[in-house]
């Protein structure tokens, strides 16, 4: 009897520990789709009790910040665009609309900027945003609190003053045509004066206020009752992390996630009925960055060889069934104005040049150097394995480093510490500046050591130009300078496929990376 | 009870799988029918055929050759990984068995501390501190596996130190050096063997396990693990992606499995 007893335990024990074994082992990003689609699925049926709408959107990975002057990355900025709002921001069409001020008036130099504020706009905890509120944001973007400009566009301004309780005026030192598309990014919101630390109680004024949020996993969304504007559809919205890009798929298929933004062509077909598959553009430079202050890629015949090497449409084929633009310089397509599209044909696919290049340069026989991408973003990472494939051609070993996009934040963006990398760089604002700006040497984020004197001489007049002709001559001008030194390997703006539930609809494609959750609603 | 090892059919069926899978993986390291990184657009996701054996991945990489290339590297990860754990593995089992004392003690310990942890846990916190890569995967992977090794030449030498002929050897004035390597070690061989072979079955999943969570081999090179990952996103449209490297593992640990479980019988 006892030893029988004894045998049952030990079988009891030998199984908790298997089980204990699996669950910290491989199986741990399984076991945490399931469990969290048994979460959605009953928070989705409460939510349908109670009559509340509910979606979840996946997202490649964790936001950097909640506080929009701390937070860098592209894919923080897209969806704090739901709370966090400008003195302006742009629609749908990249136009810039009022929103915080009702009404701006630029003096005839265009040096002095009079803002109107709305009538009736409250921030999430319920006070109305005051004159007082947007002098705060305002100066906060002006000094970092250690006399440096936050935004580095302010450093040309003069002052920043209310007048009345209605109105504050803004005032620069040159003109900045660009000024009031540099006031609608996420970065130059409108903030509350008596909230200290953002990032822990993050409080803005739109359609969507953050409730709760647990590092790596998800962030709470939920409907602002009081906003100014024409309110959200859907009241509760879960941002879920999904830091590992095979999971997407289950994620998706499980009914854990509703929403995907960014799909792969290959996943997108593979989704299957319950599904809309939306087609757009993912509105970013996608290029293997090149980190110029390093051996080799100090040499401008080097980059050069490796703009030559590779074949833009085949890394289309591969990663996107052949969707995408391919492009040449830091500028997208959907900035129809500076966009140039002769610039492709500076470096066509031709393998003997890159070597003719390569032997000139004084690498014969090529040379090894690591590329570190992200591995959440699989259309980078896919890109990566194509390119390294191509290079092989002309003798260059390109060796591919999977790293954490956190890793990545840290230390190639701030440390500068790789050789290469692919990823995509957006526009925070529709501006030329907002592509340009970081490759000239002094800019805090160039983080690709891109250094050419003629380049900042041409950044430098587009900033005095009188005229907007003239301003767009010298951004042009700076385009073709990225392209002809080949600061990096630019490759292509990315086809974006968005793959929603057919439960819900209204997605809407901006011209430049942002996901508006309010425009969503519940189809029935 | 000693039956022949020729006359156990799990022996005999351990031995034709684990022949068959080292034939194909030393067949991987001088000859694959297409370069295992070549791609090819016009066979992308490619099903089964005469040209392509299993097929193509989303690249139009032959699935076969990358197959033969990911053994080879699995095979590579885990004997390094078990050569690295038996080596440590005896040299500290063989001294704490055999001289015991204080020493034995603290080391023992330390060991049970490791043992405590989940080799998969043990060597992601390693990876996290020492960076993603094959070689760094090896050494997580032996580290975590000297435990066990180190328990079980332990207490073999335990069992072995007070007979006889280990007595008798010592008043011969045999030096400890020599009765430790020389007396005592060939008698653990057995155990040992097995043990080194379930070791190896660990080794493989473990290889597997990490490179599944991208820490392991990194692209464009292959490992059967890192293609399952990679056949995640196509279950549905190209089943055959994830089906031959899952069937490698499978094979490859079975035929070891037997025949560890054999040689123990015996």
């Amino acid at each position: 009897m006892t030893k029988r007893r004894s045998r049952f335990f030990n079988v009891l024990f030998v199984s908790m520990l298997l089980t204990l074994t699996i669950a910290l082992g491989g199986c741990a990003g399984d076991k945490e789709a399931e469990d969290s689609s048994q979460v959605a699925t009953t928070s989705a049926t409460e939510a349908e009790n109670s009559g509340t709408s509910h979606i979840t959107i996946g997202i490649p990975q964790d936001l950097d910040s909640l506080d929009p002057n701390i937070a860098t990355a592209a894919g923080t900025q897209e969806i704090l665009f739901n709370v966090y709002e400008g003195l302006y921001k742009p629609d749908v069409d990249g136009n810039l609309i009022p929103a915080v001020a009702s009404d701006c008036a630029i003096s005839e130099d265009g040096k002095v900027y009079t803002f109107t504020l709305r009538d009736g706009v409250k921030f999430h905890n319920g006070n109305p945003v005051t004159v007082e509120d947007v002098v705060y944001s305002m100066n906060k973007c002006a000094d970092d609190g250690t006399g440096q400009p936050l935004v580095s566009a302010f450093s040309n301004v003069e002052s920043v003053e209310a007048t009345d309780d209605k109105t504050v005026v803004i005032t620069l030192i040159e003109e900045n045509k660009d000024f009031l598309a540099i006031l609608s990014a996420t970065e130059t919101c409108i903030v509350p004066a008596d909230v200290e630390d953002l990032e822990t109680t993050p409080v803005g004024t739109g359609p969507y206020k953050i409730v709760s949020r647990s590092l790596q996993e998800n962030v709470e969304l939920e409907k602002f009752d009081e906003y100014w504007g024409e309110p959200a559809n859907i009241e509760e919205v879960t941002i879920k992390i999904l830091a590992d890009a095979d999971s997407i798929l289950m994620n998706l298929q499980g009914g854990a996630v509703d929403l995907v933004e960014r799909v792969t062509s290959t996943q997108a077909s593979e989704l299957g009925d319950q599904f809309n598959v939306l087609e757009g553009s993912m509105n970013l430079v996608q290029a293997l960055y090149l980190n110029n202050a390093v051996e080799p890629f100090n040499n401008e015949k080097v980059r050069q060889a490796l703009s030559y090497a590779i074949n833009k449409q085949e890394i289309l084929d591969f990663v996107a069934d052949g969707k995408g633009t391919p492009i040449a310089s830091s500028m997208f397509p959907a900035f129809g104005k500076y966009y140039m599209e002769e610039l492709n044909d500076v470096y066509t696919n031709d393998v003997d040049k890159a070597k003719e290049l390569l032997a000139e340069a004084g690498y014969p026989d090529g040379f090894t150097f690591t590329i570190r991408v992200p591995s959440n973003y699989q259309q980078h990472v896919d890109t990566a394995t194509v390119l390294a494939e191509q290079l092989k051609q002309i003798g260059v070993t390109a060796n591919i480093e999977l790293i954490e996009w956190q890793t990545w934040l840290d230390d190639v963006y701030k440390q500068k510490n790789y050789e290469a990398t692919i990823v995509g760089l957006d526009a925070s604002t529709l501006t030329a500046g907002a592509m340009l700006k970081r490759f000239t040497s002094t800019a805090h984020n160039n983080f690709t050591n891109y250094n050419n004197t003629d380049y900042d001489k041409a950044y430098e007049s587009a900033l005095v130009a009188k005229t907007d002709e003239e301003a767009t001559q010298y951004y042009k001008e700076c385009e073709k300078i990225l392209c002809e030194t080949a600061a990096n390997v630019y490759i292509q703006d990315l086809v974006q496929f968005v793959a929603i539930n057919k439960k819900y609809a209204g997605y809407e494609f901006y011209p430049f990376y942002v996901m508006d959750i309010a425009k969503l609603y519940a189809v029935e | 009870m000693k039956k022949k090892l020729l006359k156990q059919p799990t022996f005999i069926l351990g031995a034709i799988i684990t022949s068959v899978m080292m034939l194909l993986t030393f067949i991987g390291f001088l000859y694959t029918p297409y370069d295992p990184t070549k791609m090819d657009s016009s066979s992308k996701l490619a099903g089964c055929s005469l040209a392509h054996l299993m097929g193509c991945d989303n690249f139009g990489r032959d699935i076969f050759s990358r197959v033969l290339q990911g053994m080879g590297n699995t095979f590579l990860i885990a004997i390094a990984t078990v050569t690295i754990g038996v080596g440590c593995g005896i040299l500290l089992g063989a001294f704490t068995g055999y001289f015991g004392g204080w020493l034995d003690e603290v080391l023992m310990r330390i060991n049970d501390v490791i043992f405590a942890f989940p080799s998969i846990l043990l060597a992601l916190v390693f990876i996290s501190i020492f960076g993603t890569g094959k070689y760094n995967v090896v050494f997580a992977l032996g580290i975590a596996f000297i435990p066990s090794f180190a328990r079980i030449v332990r207490s073999e030498f335990i069992k072995y130190k007070d007979m006889d002929y280990v007595k008798s050897a010592r008043l011969a004035g045999v030096s400890d050096f020599r009765i430790i390597f020389v007396h005592i070690l060939p008698n653990t061989t057995t155990v040992l063997l097995s043990s080194i072979m379930i070791g190896f079955n660990n080794a493989v999943l473990a290889e597997a396990g990490m490179s599944y969570l991208g820490i392991g081999v990194q692209p464009p090179d292959a490992s059967l693990g890192s293609m399952l990952s990679e056949a995640q996103s196509y279950l549905f449209s190209a089943p055959n992606y994830a089906i031959f490297p899952g069937l490698m593992i499978i094979l490859l640990v079975l035929g070891f499995s037997l025949l560890a479980d054999s040689l123990k019988a015996r």
